[in-house]
């Protein structure tokens, strides 16, 4: 027994459940600390990682014997880059709250890191139904940041993010117990439900993928499953955004690499382009929306259901340059996101505004926040040497391989996001001050060191991707050439 | 069966309680009792046994069922010390909630028809008393009196049915009803099945199953909240097991039933969680989605086969899941008790704030509600789980997506209130709770993780 891993989930829950019980005012820094703490815990994990071996640090107890449920949890490389994602951005949230005084810091601190460890448990998770069980757990502390510090309207949006996707993950419940059912020794053993599904008629297959399907396409979101997205995003505190798109979105691409396409290959084949397309669809939609965007917030909400629709595409190539560009897309994206909406936070927070008409002429102000806000929109424009960069060359890229068509659409995606990225940019910063933005004061200590990391990460993950990229590549070729070898059988 | 013993003798002792002058020890000694009537039944073993010449038999599927009851019972004794408080009826309300639990003792391990029948009535009797028991109150006394109307009704229903099989059979006992139908089958004139339909639909009132649920929001939003609490958790347990053993005991003719019970399923699935979305009052609410639930233990019933006995696992299942239901019901409804007595009403506005009025209770509400809502990693998710994958075992794949559908519906209501207490600016003071409610509370949110926790455990049993 390997105990790592299970320290791993459940430190932070430990921690929040301390602050939820005593109460405690100094909530904020024993989080930050916590989140530290984390974190130098997954470095030792990334550095006694073996890259050459595919699942370690596993953990394995029966639950539920009755249903087939076991705690059963490990990493392999893709697990690990999104642990790591996690814990790198976590303690940047919890940062980045440092300047604004929520009521009860306990529980919003709390929330947070009771998220950290479903999300983690989610990307460790090695069996069916325990993976459900945190991707619910993951659901209910984000609800609640919203619920308790969003704007306004939030209690109808909340609700409608949180039924919605809750309808989604209930299509996956039942493809999961679907495959169970037709599991030998009745296990949710994810080997096993390999094996079950794998060996399902085409029909049934085919049912099993959209079920799983929708319900991941609504977390990421992708086109036509994302219209919870753009109302939440806007909605929900600057934390609670950060959550949502930095790592929370991550649980749906990383369940297309793990739980869909290795599960249901032939349904795969049958109904890949299909997913592509949508994905495809979504971006072009999602980037001409937010071309006419007034608040800032839901333009870079748009931007991301863009971006989250190139990742989906090129991974659903299943190519080693699609899924690897997959994976160093979502560390990028994570990163990069956290970032802009921190900067807009930062800027609404200040001026009480988000709307692009009102704003102009923070950067004759502000010189420091105009440095880092250019670095970190650069990176998601995708210009070479920035993270941005890699992995949407890889994507697009994968793209083209797979249908030079679809590859040139879904390239727009780069022009697209440069024009309203820039234009955006340009209202909100340049130009004339005006009354709003007159008193704009720079950036504080605790936003700078949320926001000058961030930068950091962003160039040193563009000049050196290899380092991200051999990580995750034994694993990701490892489930290419069991679907290959899967498809070789069958015919 | 030293157990039965116990809880009648201790209803018995409640009522002379106040010549003897011990008001003040009462609830102290009803909890040691039933501490000690649980131990008993325990201690009986595990094994399918019969006492008072076949007038009860003891199950495993009654025994789980009973021991859950005392349970909820002792649970509820302990939240309740403020409805039993007052000197002038202490004694009668105690005598009366320990006759409910031994009517309902007998309800889920009757032998004989008779025996089923006395089991409904000493338990809907003291029922109809509780209900009424805020004599000053007009809601009370509407409640009691509707309860009492539709409930001599839904009995003599049963009684006709009762009366109809033992003309058909000859034997008033199950082991006599099952042996005839087993050897002389062709022999059973057709009003036998007539008399089968009507014992459900008698039981069907008794456990409010669409369309015999009409009592049950105005019942329950009128009684007492604490009365309340218990007619949605320990009657029902009793109900569902009596319905249970009825349908296993009558399994031979299920051609006769099946349709019935299936159109019974829908129609409980869809119609109280379709009412509780237009409800203003929580306890009212809190009434549809309680109905709600049955609906959830009846597609467990139509979802077993011949090869299960009472062991089976449906049976396991709807253990499992009437224990999830009744702690989360149980913590509900006393939270619901707490904010009426506060601010004097039940309406889902009155519940704005709570979390900044009283934590604990803002929090433990939620935990009991996303564990009806079932959510996971709670016991209710898991309780739903088991329902939805037995359903789908047997093939009814449509009534499961229809059951997933009726949950979504459950979670948009709980969740109103969930908002309210959350996000609205609350008016009024904050609540000051004692700290054997505290303890309680934390008692119940141990529950409801534990009870998932340690499914294994409950399901082994």
């Amino acid at each position: 027994m390997n105990f790592t891993t299970l320290i791993l989930i459940f430190f932070p829950f430990l921690i929040a459940l301390v602050l939820f019980a005593f109460r405690l005012q100094q909530a904020k820094w024993i989080a930050l600390i916590t989140s530290l703490l984390e974190l130098a815990f997954s470095f030792y994990m990334l550095f006694q990682f073996n890259k050459n071996e595919s699942v370690q640090f596993v953990f394995n107890l029966p639950w539920i014997t009755s249903l087939g449920l076991s705690f059963s949890v490990g990493l392999d490389g893709i697990s690990l880059l999104l642990v790591l994602l996690t814990n790198v951005l976590v303690p940047f949230i919890i940062l980045s709250s440092f300047g604004k005084t929520y009521g009860t810091p306990f529980t919003f601190s709390g929330l947070i890191l009771t998220m950290q460890s479903a999300l983690i448990g989610v990307f460790a998770a090695r069996d069916g139904l325990l993976f459900y069980l945190f991707w619910e757990m993951a659901l209910i502390p984000i609800y609640f940041i919203c619920l308790i510090w969003g704007g306004e309207n939030r209690g109808r949006i909340t609700l409608k993010f949180f039924i919605y996707t809750l309808a989604g993950s209930l299509f996956m419940l039942i493809a999961l117990v679907y495959l169970y059912l037709h599991t030998p020794n009745k296990t949710f053993d994810i080997i096993a439900l390999y094996e079950a599904g794998r060996a399902l008629p085409i029909h049934d297959q085919n049912l099993i993928f959209w079920g799983l399907f929708v319900a991941f396409a609504i977390k990421m979101p992708v086109f036509p499953f994302h219209t919870w997205q753009p109302d939440t995003y806007t909605v929900a505190p600057a934390q609670g955004t950060m959550l949502l798109s930095g790592i929370m979105l991550k649980m749906g691409i990383y369940g297309l690499i793990r739980w869909l396409v290795p599960v249901v290959p032939l349904a795969f084949k049958e109904w890949g382009s299909t997913a592509i397309v949508l994905s495809v669809i979504g971006i072009i939609y999602a980037s001409a929306i937010a071309l006419v965007q007034k608040d800032y917030k839901r333009l870079i909400a748009y931007s991301s259901i863009a971006h989250v629709g190139l990742i989906a595409a090129g991974l659903l190539t299943w190519t080693t340059l699609g899924v690897q560009g997959a994976m160093i897309q979502m560390l990028s994206h994570g990163i990069i996101a956290v970032g802009l909406f921190f900067i807009v936070e930062i800027i609404f927070e200040r001026t009480k505004s988000r709307s692009l008409d009102e704003l102009g002429g923070i950067r004759n102000i502000a010189p420091s926040l105009t440095a880092v806000f250019i670095i970190i929109m650069l990176g998601s424009v995708a210009l070479p040497l920035t993270s941005g960069f890699v992995g949407e060359f890889l994507l697009i890229n994968s793209l083209f391989q797979y249908q030079y068509l679809i590859g040139g659409v879904a390239g727009l995606t780069i022009i697209l996001g440069a024009v309203y990225m820039l234009v955006a940019f340009q209202r909100a910063m340049s130009g004339e001050t005006n009354l709003i933005t007159s008193t704009f004061t720079d950036l504080t200590i605790s936003e700078k060191l949320v926001l000058f990391p961030i930068v950091i990460i962003i160039l040193l993950m563009g000049i050196f991707p290899n380092f991200i990229l051999d990580v995750s590549e034994p694993a990701v070729n490892n489930l290419i050439l069991q679907l290959n070898q899967t498809a070789a059988a069958i015919k | 069966m030293n157990a039965i013993y116990v809880i009648s003798g201790l209803g018995i002792l409640a009522l002379v309680a106040e010549v003897f002058s011990f008001q003040r020890l009462l609830n102290a000694l009803v909890l040691i009792g039933l501490v000690a009537a649980a131990f008993l039944l325990v201690k009986d073993g595990e094994t399918s046994t019969a006492y008072f010449n076949n007038m009860i038999i003891l199950s495993e599927a009654a025994r789980g069922a009973i021991l859950l009851m005392i349970i909820i019972t002792a649970l509820w004794v302990w939240m309740s010390t403020d409805y039993l408080a007052p000197e002038e009826t202490k004694t009668d309300r105690t005598s009366l909630i320990l006759f409910v639990l031994t009517g309902g003792v007998l309800m889920v391990s009757f032998g004989n028809m008779a025996m089923l029948f006395l089991g409904i009535e000493t338990l809907s009797l003291s029922l109809y008393t509780l209900a009424g028991s805020r004599k000053n109150s007009l809601s009370s006394t509407e409640a009691a009196f509707k309860y009492f109307l539709m409930g001599s009704f839904a009995t003599g229903f049963l009684l006709f049915g009762v009366a109809l099989v033992y003309g058909a059979t000859g034997a008033f006992d199950v082991q006599g009803i099952t042996n005839k139908l087993l050897n002389h089958a062709d022999t059973i004139p057709i009003f036998f099945h007539v008399g089968v339909i009507l014992i459900l639909v008698g039981l069907a009132f008794k456990i409010s199953a669409v369309p015999f649920h009409f009592w049950a929001p105005d019942v329950y939003e009128g009684a007492p909240t604490h009365i309340t609490a218990l007619m949605a958790t320990v009657v029902k347990i009793a109900g569902v097991i009596a319905f249970y053993q009825i349908l296993i005991m009558f399994y031979d003719v299920s051609s006769t039933w099946h349709l019935a019970l299936e159109t019974m399923t829908v129609l409980t699935l869809l119609i109280p969680n379709v009412a509780a979305v237009l409800q203003n009052s929580a306890k009212r609410m809190l009434a549809y989605s309680s109905v709600g639930h049955i609906g959830f233990v009846l597609l467990t019933m139509i979802s077993f086969n011949s090869n299960d006995g009472v062991y089976s696992p449906a049976s396991k299942v709807i253990f499992y899941y009437l224990a999830a239901y009744s702690v989360a019901s149980l913590a509900s409804f006393n939270i619901v008790a707490i904010v009426e007595k506060n601010t004097g009403h039940v309406s889902i506005a009155n519940f704005k704030g709570l979390f900044k009025r009283n934590p604990l209770l803002a929090v433990s509400l939620t935990i009991a509600l996303l564990s009806l809502a079932g959510i996971p990693p709670l016991a209710g998710f898991f309780g739903k789980y088991m329902v939805f994958v037995l359903a789908i075992l047997s093939g009814n794949i449509l009534l499961a997506l229809l059951g997933i559908v009726a949950s979504l519906i459950g979670v948009y209501y709980y969740f109103r209130i969930i908002g309210a207490m959350y996000f609205q600016e609350g008016h009024g003071e904050p609540i000051e709770i004692s700290l054997s409610i505290r303890v309680w509370m934390f008692v119940m949110i141990g529950l409801s993780f534990g009870l998932a926790i340690f499914a294994d455990f409950i399901l082994g049993r």
